[in-house]
């Protein structure tokens, strides 16, 4: 029998592969068990935090989206109108366009993004302060499980405001597109608004499904990444950054697989 | 009474605790003394149920809270109250609803019993009139004072102190050492502190507990301690450089 012995570099290219593998397979476990012990404690939540939490992500965050969304629809409408007339000579189907992709597509990803660079870094550097400052044990030791007390509540909020903000920045995109559309292309209102009037509930609820899963990633990452901070200041920095970043990339995943699904289902 | 028998804790392959045991009598204060990264603040954290041991048994009035379940721990943690070593109050809050807070998440007492409770606590810690300051106006030796208000607000039985007098001027230091005692005194408790300062050991504890590699290496009265044959002890309490304890300095040594 020939024994196999691994090279040191065999070895530790296993050692590093098997390492992150390892790591991230337990980080996914505890995302799941922290979403599970979140949706356990759901019902428990204080009406008080949880509005001083819409407050805060919500309220706060509707000048952004706000702008955000509404030069997305000036810009979609202009691009649009300008390619279409390029290729039918007309600038046709700019409501049509402007408005199924806002609803479809980025009223609910550009808002959870935002978001997700908004809330999601509030939240991870503030549960990541009160983790190194032992604030978090503090908690357990006055009878409190943290889980209950800090992200029930945001989750609640983020689940609540997301979808809103999404269906505000649909409305707003629609809008600015709408000016684009009358006052730069010449179209008359009335077709715009036809269009627009086109869309079905089927796509609405497409979007606003979406919203509400982006939502819970944000959250369910950003209080885990908070949770799980480590070392100072510099590990609120780290928390804070992965948060947001882990955040936007899954939202963007997520909307593929979400859109799939929904597609066959025959939403939207 | 805590009792710890012969505890072992692993973090990876760091070895904390190899064969821990330990009494906490009734009525007393036991000072945990131990160079930094003993394990002194394990073992606090392995009384208070918020790490688990790898073998050995943890009995808190003769329960084993290394065997129970989360609903169980929580009720025998209602005895417990911890004084961490930055005071890890909530910044978010004011001082009076951060000593409040306890007695808020009991839901046992009306709003204005709590505020009633709340103003006699602060004062058992000399800081009456500053329930509506921020934490981040303190100073450090106030915060400690609140940290202490915040814990004894409950009644706990057990009241654990980690370094209570760490980062604090001698003065300060002192003002802390005779708050403890006071406490004591007025209310009964059973105290665990762990600590460095020797000073605050003698002064604060009915007995001294060394902990060295993972070992309880004497167990006794602070003048025995002072006047310990042990040379770990001895080199210890004496702050000596030379002796069995060789601390390391450097990280990769």
């Amino acid at each position: 029998m020939n024994d196999v012995q691994s090279s040191p570099v065999e070895q530790r290219l296993l050692n590093l592969l098997g390492g992150t593998l390892l790591s991230l397979a337990e980080a996914m476990g505890r995302v799941v068990i922290l979403t599970r012990q979140t949706l356990y404690w759901l019902k428990s939540a204080e009406r008080r935090t949880v509005y001083e939490q819409v407050v805060a992500m919500g309220v706060d965050s509707v000048p952004v989206t706000t702008l955000t969304s509404l030069f997305t629809g000036m810009v979609l409408a202009l691009q649009t109108g300008f390619s279409f007339r390029k290729v039918f000579n007309e600038p046709i189907y700019v409501g049509t366009v402007v408005g199924l992709s806002l609803v479809k597509e980025l009223g609910p990803v550009l808002t959870a993004v935002v978001v997700a660079g908004r809330v999601g870094a509030a939240i991870a550097a503030e549960l990541g302060t009160m983790k190194v400052t032992e604030q978090i044990d503090a908690l357990y030791t006055l009878g409190t499980n943290p889980v209950k007390y800090l992200s029930v509540p945001r989750f609640i909020a983020c689940v609540l405001s997301i979808p809103l903000l999404t269906v505000m920045a649909i409305f707003t995109g629609i809008l600015g597109g709408m000016v684009i559309a009358v006052y730069r292309l010449a179209i008359p209102m009335t077709v715009y608004m036809n269009e627009i009037k086109g869309i079905g509930w089927k796509e609405c609820a497409h979007g606003v499904i979406k919203s509400f899963f982006f939502a819970a990633i944000i959250v369910v990452i950003s209080c885990y990444k908070g949770f799980t901070c480590e070392g100072g200041a510099e590990g609120v920095g780290k928390a804070t950054t992965s948060a947001v970043v882990i955040s936007m990339v899954l939202v963007l995943v997520f909307d593929y697989f979400l859109s799939a699904i929904l597609v066959s289902f025959g939403i939207g | 009474m805590i009792r710890m028998e012969d505890v072992h804790k692993a973090f990876g392959s760091n070895h904390v605790l190899r064969g821990c045991t330990l009494d906490v009598e009734d009525g007393e204060t036991l000072t945990v003394i131990g160079g930094s990264g003993t394990g002194k603040s394990v073992t606090l954290k392995l009384m208070l149920g918020l790490l688990k041991p790898d073998s050995g048994r943890i009995l808190v009035d003769g329960n084993d809270i290394a065997q129970m379940d989360e609903e169980h721990l929580s009720q025998v943690q209602k005895n417990f109250s911890y004084v961490f070593q930055g005071g890890a109050l909530f910044d978010s809050m004011t001082v009076g609803e951060n000593v409040a807070f306890g007695l808020q998440q009991l839901g046992q007492h009306t709003p204005d019993e709590v505020n009633v409770i709340v103003k006699e606590k602060l004062s058992l810690v000399g800081l009456q009139g500053i329930e509506f300051l921020k934490p981040s106006e303190l100073s450090g030796g106030m915060r400690k004072r609140v940290a202490i208000a915040r814990s004894i607000a409950m009644s706990p039985k057990y009241l654990f102190y980690d370094e209570p007098t760490t980062g604090l001027n001698p003065i300060m230091s002192d003002v802390i050492n005779d708050l403890i005692i006071d406490l004591h005194k007025k209310l009964g408790q059973t105290g665990v502190v762990i600590t460095h300062d020797m000073n605050s050991a003698y002064k604060i504890s009915s007995r001294i507990a060394m902990l060295y590699q993972g070992r309880i290496v004497q167990v006794d009265t602070p003048e025995k301690i002072k006047n310990s044959t042990d040379p770990i002890v001895h080199q210890f309490v004496t702050g000596s450089a030379q002796g069995p304890i060789q601390m390391q300095l450097r990280a990769h040594g």
